[in-house]
């Protein structure tokens, strides 16, 4: 076999294989899932912007809603309702659980949607769920240390405001847009 | 972490399930070590090798029946995983058969050709690997195990002073007419499993009673208490085995994962601190491993009338520079001794495909490491997170301890490069080991499931006359 061809073989080689791991690299960077950038507010300025404007921005706003109401799992998905829910205190801080209709269960038994590593849980603590109209509702399940949305110990299944602080033990979970 | 500015807002998303992405990178890394063979074959004999067709297939089919158990058991698991471990024991195989090719190292004494065995463990391990994936439905299972676990671990760690020791080592099962097998590949990913159920249930403990002295936490007596065990074990596996390697993977693992449960820097130091000193004590009287020590400072002192082979890895690296010499072109048969195929068999990837191809060699595993940890974090249950961290730690301590080894920073060794080099225990385990970490990983990426139908949600429903 002729030396050129060896060469060209040689760093076709080393081409392809930095090319898978530029491929790879790249797949790591769309795999940042988690957020997504969309503009805000088309829907209010639309109507003090000029007719073309609007009708530029028309298409895609129309996909986007779609798209959220068909992930949003019921089509009831109000403006400012919350998408997640975010861990800010505890040993989990940081976890994030995308709220998409579904009842998120916490408490130390290891079936939780949210596992607590936490003395001060019991194994089955509290549950978090959309009513009828969407709204979150925090459920304490009979737990010994009681859950706490801000200050006030839950004796009944009661809605969350945005932002607010659940404790559980030591840790303290809120919903965020 | 929502952020909200005039203009935009950052809302999440979920997580697709990547698995075409899979798919197109597999198709790549079967078609690079395909490449890989063909390139050998017309660099040695002028002619596209007879086997590359069944080769090609034989890959392409272990890869897709892998892919199509991923997609059918674990839909969410990581898209990367898969892909990189194929090419890395596609690559393996055909720098294994590219040695093969070279009579000097190839006696009978030395074990013949190892290709065919080395594809046949392959598939075993794949084989493994759909096993783990169908088989082990939620990784929480194994948090049942945590003692067993310890138990199964001791016993694969001590089981190999019973028998003679092979190359210097007492790492080795042999059973007659089967073969023989290194127990602590396996004892690894055993290990991890009890580390991170232990952990899990002590780390409080470790963590918050603890003296604050000198910036450092000091913890009590009684916590420190496992960490010596653990040490005076890889001590004895060190004295009584002669191994270095897996005395530091179990040890390194142990801190490492002690690290992540506790979040306590001071475990490190300690850590540094015995493992330093021990490694210390045993290299001055210990034979064997001094001869390793002597061998990684002096390299090029001659020692038995020829030159060492961490000095004959170094001339390899040397000979193949930046771009290297080619597949098939190197001088790896000058690598005398009794492992070019396992334990150095980084020499010829260095020789052959020179410091890129090296370099995006290592790039690889640190990939595959890279989503170990990625998963650890995703992870939503804390035996998970810490169970990937161990698992990624230990194929991350394995990659260190022998690419080190190989390339003179540290005494080199007995152990080999996880998918790359030749040895059936280790390829099986990796396989095992890649196959809990895509579970992991499964269970942390997979949105949470639609909620059951209530009763009290529906809609009211009016009877129209």
């Amino acid at each position: 076999m002729s030396e050129l061809t060896l060469t060209v073989m040689r760093l076709g080689f080393l081409a392809v294989l930095w090319l898978f791991v530029i491929v790879a690299v790249q797949v790591i960077r769309s795999d940042l899932f988690g957020t997504r950038v969309t503009q805000r507010g088309a829907a209010r300025r639309g109507g003090q912007e000029p007719r073309g404007a609007q009708r530029q921005a028309a298409p895609p706003q129309q996909a986007q809603r779609r798209q959220e109401s068909g992930r949003g799992g019921n089509n009831r998905q109000r403006r400012g309702a919350p998408t997640k829910l975010v861990v800010s205190e505890g040993t989990l801080t940081g976890t994030t659980v995308a709220l998409q209709g579904q009842t998120i269960t916490l408490g130390r038994a290891h079936d939780s949607t949210i596992v607590l590593d936490d003395d001060y849980a019991s194994s089955r603590h509290a549950r978090i769920y959309p009513d009828r109209d969407g709204q979150w509702i925090v459920e304490d399940l009979g737990s010994t240390n009681g859950t706490y949305l801000d200050r006030t110990r839950l004796t009944t299944p009661t809605p969350i405001p945005l932002g607010a602080p659940i404790r559980i033990g030591k840790t303290v979970i809120e919903l965020r847009k | 972490m929502s952020s909200t500015s005039n203009t935009t807002t950052i809302g999440t998303i979920g997580a697709p399930s990547r698995r075409n992405t899979e798919l197109a990178l597999l198709v790549f890394a079967v078609i690079i070590p395909v490449f890989a063979y063909i390139n050998v074959g017309l660099a040695k004999e002028d002619t596209v090798p007879a086997g590359v067709l069944g080769y090609a297939l034989g890959l392409g089919l272990l890869a897709g029946v892998a892919h199509l158990v991923v997609r059918k058991w674990a839909p969410y698991a990581d898209p990367l995983m898969l892909p990189v471990a194929t090419l890395l024991n596609g690559l393996g195989l055909v720098f294994i058969w590219r040695l093969d090719q070279e009579p000097q190292i190839t006696t009978p004494q030395l074990g013949g050709a190892m290709a065919p065995g080395q594809l046949m463990w392959s598939t075993l391990g794949v084989a493994l690997f759909l096993g783990v994936l169908i088989f082990l439905k939620d990784h929480r299972v194994l948090q049942r195990y945590t003692y067993i676990s310890m138990v199964a671990a001791l016993v694969l760690l001590i089981l190999p002073v019973f028998f003679p020791a092979r190359f210097g080592a007492r790492i080795w099962i042999t059973i007659p007419g089967v073969g023989s097998l290194q127990p602590g590949e396996f004892a690894k990913i055993i290990i991890a499993i009890f580390f991170a159920g232990y952990l899990m249930v002590k780390r409080d403990a470790l963590a918050l009673a603890s003296r604050r002295f000198m910036g450092l936490y000091l913890p009590r007596g009684r916590d420190l208490g496992p960490i010596l065990v653990i040490w005076a074990l890889s001590l004895m596996i060190l004295v009584f085995e002669t191994d270095l390697g897996t005395s530091l993977l179990f040890f390194g693992l142990f801190v490492i994962m002690l690290y992540v449960a506790t979040e306590r820097t001071s475990w490190i130091v300690f850590g540094l601190l015995l493992s330093g000193g021990g490694a210390v004590a045993v290299a001055t009287f210990e034979h064997h491993v001094k001869t390793r020590v002597d061998n990684w400072l002096h390299p090029l002192q001659l020692l038995n009338g020829g030159v060492t082979e961490t000095a004959q890895a170094m001339y390899s690296f040397g000979s193949g520079g930046i771009l290297g010499s080619g597949l098939g072109q190197g001088y790896s048969r000058l690598i005398g001794g009794i492992a070019p195929k396992s334990d150095y068999i980084l020499a010829t990837v260095g020789e052959e495909i020179g410091l890129a191809g090296l370099m995006a060699i290592l790039l690889l595993y640190g990939l595959l490491i890279e989503r170990g940890i990625r998963t650890a974090l995703a992870a939503r249950d804390p035996f998970g997170k810490l169970l990937a961290v161990g698992l990624s730690g230990a194929f991350a301590l394995q990659v260190f301890v022998v690419a080190g080894g190989v390339t003179g920073l540290i005494p080199l060794t007995g152990m080999t490069m996880p998918f790359l080099a030749q040895g059936g225990s280790s390829v099986i385990a990796n396989w095992a080991l890649v196959a809990i970490l895509l579970r992991i990983s499964d269970t942390a990426r997979r949105p949470a499931p639609a909620p059951a139908p209530s009763t009290d949600a529906e809609m009211t429903q009016v009877v129209r006359p």
